[in-house]
C-alpha cells in the first residue's frame, strides 16, 4: 500500500537524535530495551546512552532526574507504555517538575497493528494532553519527524513525541517550515476544513480532499502536528471561513485531536466539528495498520462523509 | 574518604536538634490539617543526622552545584522534612505555621517551591529512581555529588522501587545511599501482616546492594553508618530500625498515629511526653 518513497518516522527520529547528540553532549538517549538503539546510538555515543531494561516507570523517573541536572534526555518506549504503564511517573516526575524530558512513544495509535490492543495506543493523546506543562507533538511523515525532533530538542519543558512504527508515504513533497504550535496548511479550501494529525490521518485527509473536489466541494486541509498547544489562530480561521471542521486522527474519537479542537472552537468560535477517530472499542481482529484504521472508523471515506455532512447541512 | 562541609557535630547537638524537629512536627500535627505524625517522628533522627552532619549542603544556596542531593521518597513525612529544613536554616521556623494553608507554600507533600526540596514526592515508589538518575548524572559527569534517599518500609511494596534497585546496582552508582525508615507499620497495621517485606536485607543484597541494619534513633550508630555508606562500587542501603511515633511514648508503635490532627489537649499531652523523654 506504500510507495517506494515511504519512510519510517521511527528511523528518521533515531537518525536525527544521533545527529543532535553528536554535536551536544547534553542530549542523551534513555532506552528501555526497545531494540536497535544499542546499535544506532550506544555503539557511537556510549557515554550519552543508558538502558534501564524493560522498566518504563524507572525510565521516566531516571529521565526526570537526569533532566534536573541539565541533561536533555530523550526517553524511548512505545506510546502504549509511555502513556499508560508509566503515566504516573510522567505526570509526577516529569510534568509536575516541568523538566525538559522528551518522551518518544513509538508504535502510536494502531501502528503496532498486528500486536493488538496490548500494544495499541489509542488513548495516549488524551492522557498526555491533560498533563500541565506537556507539549504534545505528532509528525505527518518521516521528513516532518526530522524537523520536529530538532525543534523539540531545546524546548524548555517536557515534550511527548508520538510517532509511528512503520514506513508511511510522505505527506510533504518539499522541505517546509516547521514551528511548534503552528499548523501547516496542506491544501487551501473554502467550504470545509479537514484537520489531521499523524501520518495516515494526513494522507487520508488529502485523499478525501481530492475526492471532495471531484464532487465540487473545496476542502482545506491542515496538519495539526502540535496537539498541545493547539494553533488557535488557525482554528479560529477555519471555524470562521469554512462551514465546519472535520478532524482525523489515529486515536480514540474520545479526548484526542478531535476532542481538543471541539473544546477549543466551542469556546472561541462555535462551529460544527465532526470527529473521525477510532471507535471507543478495542480492535477485535489482526490486520495491517491501514486495515485496522479502516475497521476502527478512520479512512478517506469516513472523512468524505463527514465533510459532506457539514457542507450539506448548512 | 568522605569529605564533610563542616566538622562532625556532637551527639548532644544532634539530640538537641532532633528534639526541636520533633516539637515542630507535633506543632504541625496540631495545625489546621494535621499531618503524618507517626512516620515523621520515626524519620526525624535520620533527617537530623543527614542535615546536621552528613550532607554537603549550603542552606543559603540550596541549588549549589556541589551539593549532596536528598530525596524524601516517603513524602508523607513532610512535617519532619520541613521542620528539619527550617531548623537547618533553609527558611524561617515561623513559616512552619503555614503548613497546608493557602497563605503559604508548605504543601502537605513536599513540593519544589520550598527551598531545599529537589523533588516533589508523596506518591510512593518514585524517590529511588530519581536518586538513580541524580547519581548517574554525577558519576558520568565526574562530579562527587552523593545522593541520599529516605524510603518508607511500607513504600517498598511498590514495585517501582525494585526496578530502581535493579538499575542502581547494574549501573554501579555507588554514590547512591538509600535509608529505609523501618518502623514496621503502615496505615492498616504491621508491614509483615499486610504485605511482608522480610527478609528485607537479603532482598537488597540479592539486588546487588551493600546492605546493613542500623539503629535509626542512635546517632552514635547512625552518623558513622551514613558517612561510610557511599563508595565501594555498589549502591548502599541502610535498614534503619525505627519506631513509629518515636519520642512520644503513647504514640509509639501505634498505627493510630499514622495520620493525626492533634487537638489542643492532645498536643499538650504529646509535647509533655516528648519533653519528659528527652
Amino acid at each position: 500500500m506504500t510507495s517506494p518513497t515511504a519512510a519510517s518516522d521511527r528511523e528518521a527520529y533515531r537518525a536525527t537524535l544521533l545527529e543532535l547528540a553528536r554535536s551536544d553532549s547534553r542530549i542523551w538517549c534513555l532506552d528501555s530495551d526497545t531494540g536497535g538503539l544499542e546499535k544506532t546510538f550506544q555503539d557511537e555515543l556510549p557515554h550519552q546512552y543508558v538502558d534501564v531494561g524493560i522498566a518504563e516507570a524507572n525510565l521516566m523517573s531516571v529521565g526526570a532526574a537526569l533532566a534536573s541536572t541539565g541533561i536533555l534526555p530523550f526517553v524511548n518506549t512505545m506510546a502504549a507504555f509511555a502513556s499508560a504503564r508509566a503515566l504516573e511517573q510522567v505526570k509526577v516526575d516529569i510534568a509536575y517538575h516541568a523538566l525538559p524530558v522528551r518522551i518518544v512513544g513509538t508504535h502510536s495509535g494502531f501502528s503496532a497493528a498486528h500486536l493488538g490492543p496490548t500494544h495499541h495506543a489509542q488513548q495516549d493523546i488524551a492522557a498526555m494532553r491533560t498533563l500541565p506543562n506537556m507539549t504534545v507533538l505528532t509528525p505527518a511523515d518521516a521528513a516532518e519527524t526530522v524537523r520536529m525532533v530538532k525543534a523539540a530538542a531545546y524546548l524548555p519543558g517536557p515534550v511527548y513525541l508520538r510517532i509511528g512504527r512503520n514506513a508511511t508515504d510522505p505527506v510533504y513533497e518539499n522541505e517546509t517550515d516547521f514551528v511548534i504550535g503552528r499548523a501547516n496548511e496542506l491544501r487551501a479550501g473554502r467550504d470545509v476544513t479537514i484537520i489531521a494529525a499523524g501520518s495516515y490521518p494526513c494522507l487520508f485527509a488529502l485523499e478525501a480532499a481530492n475526492r471532495l473536489a471531484e464532487q465540487g466541494i473545496d476542502a482545506a486541509v491542515l496538519n495539526m502536528h502540535t496537539i498541545k498547544p493547539l494553533d488557535m489562530p488557525a482554528l479560529i480561521k477555519a471555524a470562521g471561513t469554512t462551514k465546519g471542521i472535520v478532524t482525523v486522527e489515529d486515536h480514540s474519537v474520545l479526548g484526542g485531536l478531535g476532542g481538543a479542537v471541539a473544546e477549543a472552537v466551542s469556546v472561541h468560535r462555535p462551529t460544527r466539528v465532526l470527529r473521525v477517530g477510532l471507535a471507543d472499542a478495542f480492535c477485535a481482529k489482526p490486520g495491517t495498520h491501514r486495515e485496522q484504521l479502516v475497521a476502527g472508523g478512520v479512512s478517506p471515506e469516513h472523512v468524505v462523509s463527514a465533510a459532506r455532512a457539514i457542507v450539506h447541512s448548512g | 574518604m568522605t569529605v564533610h562541609a563542616e566538622a562532625p557535630t556532637g551527639l548532644f547537638e544532634l539530640e538537641r536538634r532532633a528534639l526541636a524537629v520533633r516539637e515542630s512536627i507535633l506543632a504541625i500535627g496540631a495545625g489546621p490539617i494535621g499531618t503524618h505524625v507517626g512516620g515523621s517522628l520515626s524519620a526525624a533522627d535520620i533527617l537530623v543526622a543527614l542535615y546536621f552532619d552528613v550532607l554537603r549542603i549550603r542552606p543559603e544556596e540550596p541549588r549549589w552545584d556541589g551539593r549532596d542531593h536528598f530525596i524524601l521518597s516517603k513524602g508523607h513525612a513532610s512535617a519532619a522534612l520541613y521542620s528539619t529544613l527550617a531548623e537547618r536554616g533553609f527558611f524561617p521556623r515561623e513559616e512552619l505555621d503555614t503548613y497546608g494553608t493557602a497563605s503559604g507554600r508548605l504543601m502537605a507533600h513536599p513540593t519544589l517551591s520550598v527551598p531545599g526540596i529537589e523533588f516533589a514526592t508523596g506518591s510512593l515508589g518514585h524517590g529511588l529512581s530519581l536518586g538513580v538518575g541524580l547519581a548517574l548524572a554525577a558519576k558520568r559527569g565526574l562530579r562527587d555529588n552523593r545522593v541520599f534517599v529516605v524510603l518508607g518500609d511500607g513504600e517498598l511494596q511498590e514495585g517501582s522501587n525494585w526496578e530502581a534497585a535493579m538499575s542502581a546496582a547494574h549501573l554501579g552508582v555507588d554514590n547512591l545511599v538509600a535509608i529505609v525508615d523501618r518502623n514496621r507499620l503502615q496505615i492498616s497495621g504491621s508491614t509483615e501482616d499486610r504485605m511482608g517485606l522480610e527478609p528485607l536485607t537479603d532482598k537488597w543484597r540479592a539486588f546487588g546492594w551493600n546492605a546493613s541494619v542500623v539503629d535509626g534513633h542512635d546517632f552514635a550508630e547512625l552518623v558513622p553508618a551514613l558517612r561510610d555508606a557511599p563508595g565501594g562500587g555498589r549502591p548502599a542501603v541502610l535498614i534503619a530500625d525505627t519506631v513509629k511515633g518515636r519520642g512520644v511514648r503513647h504514640l509509639e508503635h501505634r498505627k493510630q498515629g499514622h495520620y493525626a490532627k492533634l487537638s489542643p489537649a492532645a498536643y499538650e499531652r504529646a509535647l509533655a511526653a516528648l519533653r519528659a523523654a528527652a
